[in-house]
């Protein structure tokens, strides 16, 4: 690593590839808002039958959407690529990317970079900007830094997840749309307030795996709302600190995958 | 410039035992292989579909990490050392392509050049070299998904070049090309090999790329080195013999017999007949022949390299 001019290159090779077949570009890259304008429009939704979910009106709610989309989205288009992990193993066409001199992730995600998803990413931050407009927040230094950090955190943390499902394929090639269930099903769960679900499916998603650490928290932080959960106000400030966790942990198990590595036969 | 002492690599694989239940069963692909390669040798590795060739040649570039046993090229250990080492070796896997699909040639040879961080010099000084040997001109704008296999296969080789490789690493180069391609792959490589400063080991199928090119062949076999030598050394260990064939003038007189050689045919009404020379020099078999009958016409044939390895892959 260090050196990043064979990354932009690789990277700005990436963008000619995508841009060769034009026309498939423009269309995937305006069907690809649609995706992110329906998890919002979901919660708009849920919030005409009835004026509170899980103790939190629409405008609260739509700030805890904005910070788990903007996040998502941005994990999304820089990492989510991973997942075409398992094609690679499976045809061993990893190898071509093990034989250069370059770390083997990022050439990965560079290789992949998903042009089409961008304005995702402009709709996650705009629907984050006008939810936090909307909302009535005491500024102070802390949580100023705290709307800065948290899409960020966000985003390391969802890329974690996305290395953490896309590794499965090393040793387990079939893994299949596995992963999904915990990229885009956490991408699901956190964008509500994690008080609407229930029992041990709450304590293990939001608490045992960290995604109520991504956007619910801090939104308790950023409103100076009590968590009605009853966790202390500054769980709010803790996301950074988890992404990091889930990042060192995405870290090791995708090394050790890549020594697991089995290629195919030629 | 390579050693490996010992080198395994063991792959565990399911079968399929009942409905539901299957077994485990460790297939050892590579069985402890000990060899050392010096700088500047060109080395013929081959060995039946399945000998662990492929699998070898992925240990020693840092793709797979081996079971057991020492391995380091260029003074380095592939796997931990992986990016320091794959700015010191080149590859080219026949069937996996280091290019960008869909870009034109001369871009993929422009980003590897970032990617190796070449000076820019010494970039254009080997890719015309490349473009001259390789007769790359023609197509080095097209789209890299548009090439003929045998353009693609040329495009391959520059690229693993042109970073100035110490050791290049080639499995299978000319698998799927046609005639004229594999004599332009073949003669680029010996040109290269000449230069003697290229350490050059590969994988084939096609022995005529052996002995156009490697002066040392290493057979292996169920994961294990079965021959390690000159072309010459595995014709002499398993007997194999020139021929001499003979179209004559008449059939040959009863009886006739040439010292130091076995008649192993005879065709053609009597016309044609073959020897196999055993203690004998084509020099002193030609003459004896030429002394007891006319000849029209003779050559004598070397033995056919094909044939002895088939002899030994069949010997398993």
């Amino acid at each position: 690593m260090g050196d990043w001019r064979p990354y932009s290159a690789l990277a700005a090779a990436q963008f000619r590839s995508a841009v060769a077949y034009r026309v498939s570009f423009m269309v995937e890259l305006f069907g690809n808002v649609g995706a992110t304008v329906f998890d919002v429009l979901t919660v708009l939704v849920l919030f005409r039958a009835t004026p509170a979910v899980g103790g939190f009106s629409l405008r609260e709610a739509v700030l805890i959407v904005g910070l788990s989309s903007a996040g998502f989205a941005l994990a999304d288009f820089l990492v989510g690529n991973v997942d075409r992990l398992k094609n690679y193993v499976r045809a061993g066409t990893l190898d071509a990317v093990l034989v250069r001199p370059l770390a083997a992730l990022p050439q990965l995600l560079l290789m992949d970079i998903p042009v089409r998803k961008a304005l995702r990413v402009v709709f996650g931050f705009v629907v984050l900007g006008l939810a936090v407009a909307a909302n009535d927040i005491d500024w102070t230094a802390a949580r100023v830094l705290l709307v800065v950090l948290t899409p960020l955190a966000a985003t390391v943390f969802f890329g974690s997840i996305f290395v953490l499902s896309a590794s499965l394929a090393f040793w387990w090639v079939d893994s299949g749309e596995i992963g999904a269930a915990f990229t885009y099903g956490g991408r699901d769960f956190t964008s509500y307030p994690i008080s609407v679900y229930g029992g041990w499916f709450r304590n293990l998603f939001a608490y045992a795996l960290g995604f109520g650490f991504v956007a619910y928290q801090p939104a308790l932080a950023l409103l100076g709302r009590p968590d009605p959960l009853g966790l202390p106000a500054w769980a709010g400030f803790l996301s950074p600190l988890v992404a990091a966790v889930a990042a060192a942990i995405a870290a090791g198990v995708w090394r050790a995958g890549i020594r697991q590595y089995r290629s195919t036969g030629s | 410039m390579i050693k490996m002492k010992d080198l395994r690599k063991d792959f565990t694989v399911r079968v399929k035992a009942s409905r539901f239940r299957r077994k485990k069963r460790t297939v050892a692909a590579v069985d402890g292989v000990s060899l050392t390669i010096d700088r500047g040798e060109m080395v013929g590795y081959i060995g039946p579909n399945g000998a662990g060739k492929s699998t070898t040649l992925k240990m020693l570039t840092g793709v797979l990490t081996p079971s057991s046993g020492e391995v380091s090229v260029c003074g380095l250990t592939p796997v931990p050392q992986r990016t320091k080492l794959a700015l010191r070796i080149g590859v080219v896997f026949g069937q996996r392509s280091q290019l960008w699909w869909d870009l034109p040639l001369r871009e993929s040879f422009q980003l590897l050049r970032h990617i190796y961080r070449v000076p820019a010099a010494d970039h254009a000084s080997r890719l015309k070299r490349c473009r001259d040997l390789l007769d790359l001109d023609e197509f080095l704008d097209t789209p890299v998904r548009q090439l003929s296999l045998g353009q693609r296969m040329r495009g391959e080789l520059t690229a693993a070049l042109l970073h100035g490789p110490e050791v290049l690493f080639l499995d299978e180069p000319t698998i799927g090309l046609d005639v004229v391609s594999k004599q332009a792959v073949r003669s680029f490589l010996a040109e290269l090999g000449a230069t003697g400063d290229v350490t050059l080991v590969l994988t084939t199928h096609d022995l005529a790329d052996i002995e156009r090119l490697c002066e040392r062949l290493v057979v292996i076999d169920h994961g294990r080195v079965v021959h390690d030598g000159s072309i010459e050394a595995l014709h002499t260990r398993y007997g194999s013999r020139r021929t001499l064939v003979a179209d004559l003038e008449k059939p040959l007189p009863d009886g006739f017999a040439l010292p130091g050689a076995d008649l192993t045919a005879v065709t053609a009404n009597g016309h044609r007949v073959t020897f196999t020379l055993d203690s004998t020099t084509a020099g002193v078999a030609v003459a004896g022949l030429v002394a007891a009958v006319p000849v029209r016409d003779l050559s004598v044939v070397e033995p056919d390299i094909e044939d002895v390895v088939a002899r030994l892959y069949a010997e398993r």
